[in-house]
């Protein structure tokens, strides 16, 4: 009788262990089997030691996205797949060190979310190689990482219900219910501009926009692109205030110190800018959107030999010197580049 | 006269009689249409928010997005595994410290006990998360999370582990010693076997704690079924539909689980064993009332 | 350590936040849960079944998961409340099933021969519980249902994620600001423990004041 009872107990784990094994055949099959590379792009050789060797060497790239702003960094439950613009920049790095296209270059790519509070931690922690991930470059973030780029001029905005035509500036909100989140840039400089505001902090804007529409809040401040993609999907709920303020250049964050790596991504990004992938790119995800395809702003090549001029963000936080990197004796990985001849940025123009 | 069910009597000690009956057929009536009522409010609530509409509930039907869930909840099987494995090998340390004879072993222990299951388990996972980077040292989500686990559940474990020996009567350890085996012969053959059997109700009651404890790491952005419910939720605007679902899957792993640890509890008691007295567990503060009536 | 100390104030105002949340679900909870204890050993089949059904449903189900559902969830069917409000519903809604689990074992724990002779003097059933078996099971739940209490004073940690200024999430944010988590969460550690370990003395006491000298 005993061991009757015992004999039904174990089929209950095996029972479990064999779905989770179906389970996870099954998840596994749903990635596209990359096909033959059809491209002619052969990866290029980089010198032992480096990052991008490193990367080369163990076969795939981590990058840090957002999974939940569309137009920037999407996750797409459907097919476990990912788009957004901030991922369509990391597909064209990792092409710079992998080769192939932009479609087959996903099987290099492990994507990891990095939400707003995580990304410096996962770099130091070494969990991402890069975050591309809405990351405006400031000085405070720059003592503990470094950034490539800025590969896109973004402006902090306003985010209301199409309904709402009380605010029509940053200082409206003061006394108004606002949303952001944890460990943005946005956070501080709302409450630096209206410091009576009531501000709510989550970890992800997409429960930002939720709040928005349940009526938790009345407006949720971030920065453009970010909340374009929410317009966009809120089907005429929501609109942009238009009222932009503060600077906020995109870049590619990495661990500090390594300049190898930041000239690399440096001239990888210039590459793509010249050569129109930058372009398209924008215009695959962003511009779906309705913005219009912007200048790209000028890399700042920060603490090196033949850096051009900067576009600081104009975020409250208290500014401290940069710390210069020592320059680095290894070879240089691309030929060097020369400085860009415009240094102009114009902000794209946003329509609600 | 059909027979009526033990237990929906047992309180009150015997048949009804007419007035008895009249009553409770009454009771019933009116609390049918009172739930019928709630049911159906609940409902036009949902319906006037157009919560029903087929485009919500649509994407929870399509393999992909499900086999998009379940691939979390794989995720948590492996934590909750690893969690409950680390877990069994702390809860066994701490437990054999506890019982051992010299103080420097039992206080250490006691106090590791008493000071993790006071502190939050989440305040833990988060610690364990921000707090080593301090000295260089990194873990990651999943390494975060299971640490805290086992850490968590170790100590409650411990208590498990202590209350199951403790519970086997002493003269099994008397016993032992008569026909000449050593003390750790005695614990090998003759007492953890039996203490394992008695126990085993209460940690599979603890798994099912620890089961529904994984889900905590959303708080660092573990990308499991809750984590990916809310991605499921932003896309398709269906967070209501897609938290009901994953809801709906964790009682169903629970109740399997429960239903589990009911029969290894019947099955104990039948073989004349108490219930071991855990007083102070979360789940198990039940089980230390020596309860009467099978359910 | 100096940032704890710096912040005294700051985590003061949390912890009493965190009785207040505590407080205010338990007292819910232990309503309810009763309530549905009476409901699970009562003679109307419907009654017993909405009492299984609260039961197993909330308590199989993670108090995240409980929080995310009602949060931002049901927020799509027009229920909308503060977060603290809505921490204190959910929180005792989860509670409450510990509550009548425990409650149950100990109505069945009372002594038989005690219902019975309820019976005999002609009590109904609801007078039977209220009367003779409630006060006789309570007394004899005071312990488990004190480490209910103390499983909710941790669980109120979840409210911080979702911007409940209490000790948890009081952290959090500080902790944002000032990057010394160390310190700060062991000072979150220690507040945790402050209300915790009383509380367990104050059970104790209360345990042997009212318990049943048999």
């Amino acid at each position: 009788m005993r061991s009757h009872r015992n004999n039904r107990l174990w089929t209950i784990p095996v029972l479990v262990a064999v779905l989770c094994l179906t389970a996870a055949a099954c998840g596994s099959s749903s990635k596209k089997a990359a096909p033959a590379a059809s491209s002619t792009t052969v990866p290029p050789t980089f010198p032992a030691g480096t990052t991008m060797a490193d990367i080369q060497a163990r076969g795939k790239i981590k990058v840090g996205i957002k999974y939940d702003q569309p137009g920037v960094g999407l996750r797409n439950p459907t097919n476990n797949s990912f788009e957004g613009f901030d991922v369509d920049i990391a597909r064209l790095m990792a092409i710079g060190i992998f080769g192939g296209t932009m479609d087959t270059i996903d099987s290099k790519i492990e994507f990891i979310e990095a939400v707003s509070a995580n990304r410096e931690p996962f770099l130091q922690n070494g969990n991402v190689d890069i975050v591309v991930a809405s990351y405006t470059i400031n000085d405070t973030r720059k003592q503990v990482v470094d950034f490539a780029g800025p590969y896109l001029l973004a402006h902090e905005d306003i985010l209301v219900k199409t309904a709402d035509s009380s605010i029509k500036s940053v200082g409206d909100l003061n006394g108004k219910k606002v949303c952001s989140v944890a460990g943005s840039t946005s956070e501080k400089n709302v409450v630096a501009k209206a410091p009576q505001v009531q501000l709510t902090s989550f970890d992800v804007y997409s429960k930002c926009a939720e709040g928005l529409t349940d009526g938790r809040v009345v407006a949720v401040v971030t920065d453009g692109p970010i909340l374009a993609g929410f317009v966009a999907k809120s089907n005429g709920e929501f609109k942009l205030v238009n009222a932009p303020f503060s600077d906020e250049p995109y870049g590619i964050g990495l661990k500090k110190g390594d300049d190898v790596f930041r000239a690399f991504l440096n001239d990888r990004l210039e590459k793509i800018e010249a050569d129109g992938q930058w372009a398209k790119a924008f215009q695959a995800t962003l511009g779906k959107l309705g913005l219009a395809v912007p200048t790209p702003p000028a890399i700042d090549r920060y603490g090196t030999v033949g850096a051009s001029s900067t576009t600081t963000s104009s975020s409250s936080t208290t500014s401290t010197t940069v710390k210069t990197a020592p320059a680095t004796t290894t070879a240089p990985v691309a030929e060097p580049t020369t400085l860009p001849a415009e240094e102009t940025t114009t902000t794209p123009t946003t329509t609600p | 006269m059909r027979a009526r069910r033990a237990s929906s009597t047992s309180l009150l000690g015997d048949e009804l009689g007419p007035r008895g009956r009249r009553r409770v057929a009454g009771a019933t009536v009116v609390s049918l249409v009172v739930i019928a009522a709630v049911v159906f409010v609940a409902a036009m609530r949902f319906a006037d928010h157009g919560q029903f509409r087929a485009a919500l509930w649509r994407p929870l039907t399509q393999w992909s997005i499900v086999r998009f869930l379940l691939g979390g909840f794989v995720d948590t099987l492996k934590a909750a595994a690893v969690g409950m494995v680390l877990a069994m090998v702390i809860g066994a340390v701490m437990a054999l410290a506890r019982l051992a004879g010299h103080r420097a072993v039992r206080w250490p222990a006691v106090a590791y006990v008493e000071f993790f299951r006071a502190v939050p388990l989440l305040l833990l996972i988060f610690f364990i998360f921000v707090g080593p980077p301090t000295w260089d040292v990194h873990p990651s989500v999943f390494q975060a999370l299971v640490g805290g686990l086992a850490i968590y559940n170790g100590a409650v474990l411990g208590e498990i582990f202590r209350a199951g020996i403790l519970s086997l009567d002493r003269g099994q350890g008397e016993a032992a010693s008569a026909i000449g085996l050593t003390h750790r012969q005695a614990m090998t053959f003759v007492i953890l076997p039996q203490a394992a059997r008695r126990m085993a109700p209460a940690i599979v009651s603890q798994l099912i704690t620890l089961l529904k404890d994984t889900a905590l790491g959303v708080i660092i952005t573990f990308d499991d079924a809750l984590r990916r419910a809310d991605n499921i939720g932003t896309f398709y605007n269906n967070r209501l539909q897609a938290f009901l679902f994953v809801a709906l899957c964790y009682i169903a792993v629970n109740l399997v689980l429960s239903r589990i640890s009911h029969r290894l509890e019947v099955q104990q008691r039948r073989l004349g064993a108490a219930p071991i007295d855990v007083v102070g567990v979360d789940d198990l503060a039940v089980m230390s009332i020596s309860a009467t009536a099978d359910e | 350590m100096q940032i704890v100390f710096d912040n005294l104030g700051g985590f003061g105002d949390a912890m009493v936040v965190t009785i207040e949340l505590t407080l205010m679900s338990f007292a819910v909870a232990f309503f309810i849960g009763v309530l549905v204890a009476g409901f699970r050993v009562s003679p109307v089949p419907p009654l017993r079944l909405v009492g299984t059904f609260w039961v197993e449903t909330l308590r199989n189900t993670p108090v995240i998961v409980l929080m995310f559902l009602f949060f931002f969830g049901l927020t799509k069917v027009g229920v909308k409340y503060s977060a603290f409000t809505s921490a204190v519903i959910v929180l005792s809604a989860y509670t409450s099933t510990f509550v009548a689990e425990t409650v149950t074992a100990g109505i069945n724990a009372v002594a038989k021969g005690q219902a019975e002779a309820g019976r005999a003097l002609g009590l109904t059933f609801p007078q039977l519980l209220g009367l003779v078996v409630l006060p006789q099971a309570l007394r004899t739940v005071v312990a488990p249902l004190g480490s209910v209490f103390i499983a909710l004073i941790k669980n109120s940690s979840i409210a911080g994620f979702f911007t409940v200024a209490e000790i948890f999430g009081f952290a959090i944010r500080l902790n944002q600001e000032n990057e010394r988590p160390i310190p700060i969460f062991a000072g979150a550690a220690v507040a945790y423990l402050i209300l915790s370990l009383p509380t367990g003395w104050v059970v104790g006491l209360i345990e042997r004041r009212v318990a049943i000298k048999r």
